[in-house]
């Protein structure tokens, strides 16, 4: 079961944030959401950071609309893997999101218009970086755990190599330590549907009160097949048809580029919901977050040497099926961490669903992370004891 | 395997080719557990001698029994090769009662060689007189050891103490300390036909 209703919160900062891109960002707002109760010394804490196209509302039912449950409600709550009877969770909106934190949609003080394709470029260390602030503003010396899945895996690594002494376990789940050449030509393929659409106007498409939706659903489209794998779409719409009153017979073909198949209308109709909530501007800069993100670049590529400076103790778990972030990806990561003497455990879960597992329940994956966090948990209260 | 569930809670003794084996390594060694099953001995070896090290294991329930007790753990095939350990990385590499039921097992012992400066090995011993009676008896043996049918054994390599040991130096291993166990218990005299469990310990040259 899940919590009441989680109230978004809101925090404000003045000072300027220098971006990685050497742009600095002032007067910026965050937007996160917190479960569970922080202990007397503070040492339950634990951040769970973002994915592509989710948010801060981690978990919970949303007090602005009760249908709206948390994108990590079957991982984060009380009596969950995570369980927020002992931990204290936070989820954050990161920095040129959609969903609430400053991003391409807000105003711009400088012009007091929206911001638009002016918003810097923004990557997972400047987002780290914000986050960190946040902590610092609820009074978090040290995570029990940074975690995230995918591109929130991603924000765990850096955390633990940007500062070292305030997290004491990195949970990096269906992620990987730099995109490949094809995970970045699908974001490519994603961004040019984007600004290849007449409606999106150089970004500044608020002004002309239009939405670029065609190039915001194929973007999606291309998006959701690299999530899911090839077996559970097979499963899911193998070569079905979809119904219609026109075919002469059930399973006849109707000859036209309209939708035939049923993983064609799950596309569309995946594409479609996307495009009326999701902002294109945001879409660019993730998909750009993702390209960039590269921690061993300035160590000639040797990763280990980047995750030695970290004090956290790991847990890494991929998925069998994933080929996006395919489990080789997961290993690189344990291999560095190996070469590094850093602590840590990998699970490589045997599950059908693509890159999407991260956010599916499984009997092994949840084990797992309940399990360690079982860990975290007695950490915590030994630490407690000694205080 | 009902041990995988245990609670870490509940310290059982150590299985007794691997109480062996635990005194076999140095106080702070860096060890490397090749299918560590529960991670009994690691969780040993770390709360008594002050040891830091990885199991290896490939079975979910095995792997979650590890994470369960607090040892780190690579789920891993170790006949998908030793490379992501990295070579000489560390002091101590353990493959116990596991060898025969790999299907590379010179590729195993050679990788092994290379990832530790000692290895340790625990077989079951095929030589044991039990086993040439059961033979005579007509049917395939069946034991503590290798609890199985013919029809369902995982183990396929199975060595007689003297095979094991003219392995070692084909392969250019040369073994510092052996020990045998009849049911548990340590033995002496002919090991080739009364021990149920060999442990070699050996090093490269």
């Amino acid at each position: 079961m899940t919590a009441s209703a989680v109230e978004p919160q809101r925090i404000r900062f003045d000072a300027p944030l220098a971006l990685s891109s050497g742009a600095s960002i002032s007067d910026y707002e965050l937007v996160y959401e917190t479960y569970g109760e922080p202990n007397a010394d503070g040492s339950n804490a634990v951040l769970v950071c973002h994915a592509l196209n989710a948010s801060h509302h981690v978990a919970g039912v949303s007090s602005l609309d009760p249908d709206d449950i948390g994108w990590w409600d079957n991982m984060v709550g009380p009596g969950k893997p995570v369980d927020t009877r002992r931990f204290f969770v936070i989820g954050v909106n990161n920095l040129g999101s959609c969903f609430g934190s400053t991003g391409p949609m807000s105003i711009n003080p400088a012009t007091g218009k929206p911001y638009g394709p002016d918003f810097p470029v923004v990557t997972v260390e400047d987002w780290v970086h914000s986050q960190a602030r946040l902590a610092d503003r609820l009074g978090i010396d040290r995570f029990a755990a940074v975690m995230g899945g995918s591109l929130g895996g991603m924000q765990a690594l850096a955390w633990s190599t940007l500062y070292p002494e305030r997290l004491r376990h990195c949970v990096a789940i269906a992620s990987a330590p730099r995109l490949s050449a094809q995970n970045i030509a699908f974001n490519e393929v994603a961004r040019r549907a984007i600004l290849t659409d007449p409606e999106f106007h150089g970004g500044r498409f608020y002004d002309h009160g239009v939405v670029p939706s065609r190039g915001l659903q194929v973007a999606r489209m291309i998006g959701h097949i690299t999530y899911l794998s090839d077996d559970s779409m097979a499963e899911k719409f193998g070569r079905a048809l979809r119904d219609n009153a026109e075919r002469a017979q059930p399973g006849d073909y109707r000859f036209t580029f309209d939708v035939e198949f049923e993983i064609e209308s799950y596309l569309r109709y995946q594409g479609e919901k996307f495009a009326r909530y999701f902002d294109a501007n945001t879409y660019l800069l993730i998909t750009r977050a993702l390209d960039y993100f590269d921690p061993a670049r300035h160590a000639g590529g040797d990763l280990s040497q980047v995750l030695g400076k970290a004090h956290a103790a790991f847990l890494i778990a991929s998925f069998t099926t994933d080929w996006r972030f395919a489990p080789e990806r997961s290993r690189e990561i344990v291999q560095a961490l190996l070469k590094a003497g850093r602590r840590v455990s990998y699970a490589e879960i045997n599950a059908p669903h693509g890159h999407d597992a991260f956010l599916l329940e499984d009997p092994q994956y949840h084990a797992i992370i309940r399990s360690y966090f079982e860990r975290i948990a007695a950490e915590c209260a030994a630490g407690g004891d000694r205080e | 395997m009902s041990d995988t569930t245990t609670r870490p809670t509940q310290q059982l003794p150590l299985r007794p080719d691997l109480a062996l084996i635990a005194q076999w390594i140095p106080q702070g060694a860096r060890v490397l557990d090749l299918g560590c099953g529960d991670g009994a001995l690691l969780d040993y070896l770390s709360r008594e001698r002050g040891c830091t090290g990885y199991g290896v294991e490939i079975d979910d329930a095995r792997v979650l029994a590890c994470v369960r007790r607090g040892v780190d753990v690579i789920q891993r095939d170790i006949e998908a090769g030793l490379g992501m350990f990295g070579a000489g990385a560390f002091d101590v590499v353990v493959l116990s009662m596991a060898l025969q039921a790999t299907h590379q097992t010179e590729k195993v012992l050679a990788e092994m060689s290379q990832v530790a400066a000692q290895g340790i090995v625990s077989i079951p011993n095929f030589g044991h007189w039990y086993h040439a009676w059961s033979i005579l008896m007509g049917r395939m043996p069946v034991s503590r050891e290798m609890p199985y049918q013919w029809y369902d054994t995982p183990n396929l390599h199975l060595a007689t103490v003297r095979d094991f040991e003219e392995f070692l130096a084909r392969l250019e291993l040369s073994i510092i300390r052996r020990a045998f166990l009849a049911n548990g218990q340590p033995i002496a005299r002919l090991p080739g036909l009364r021990a149920t469990q060999a442990i070699y310990s050996f090093r490269r040259g």
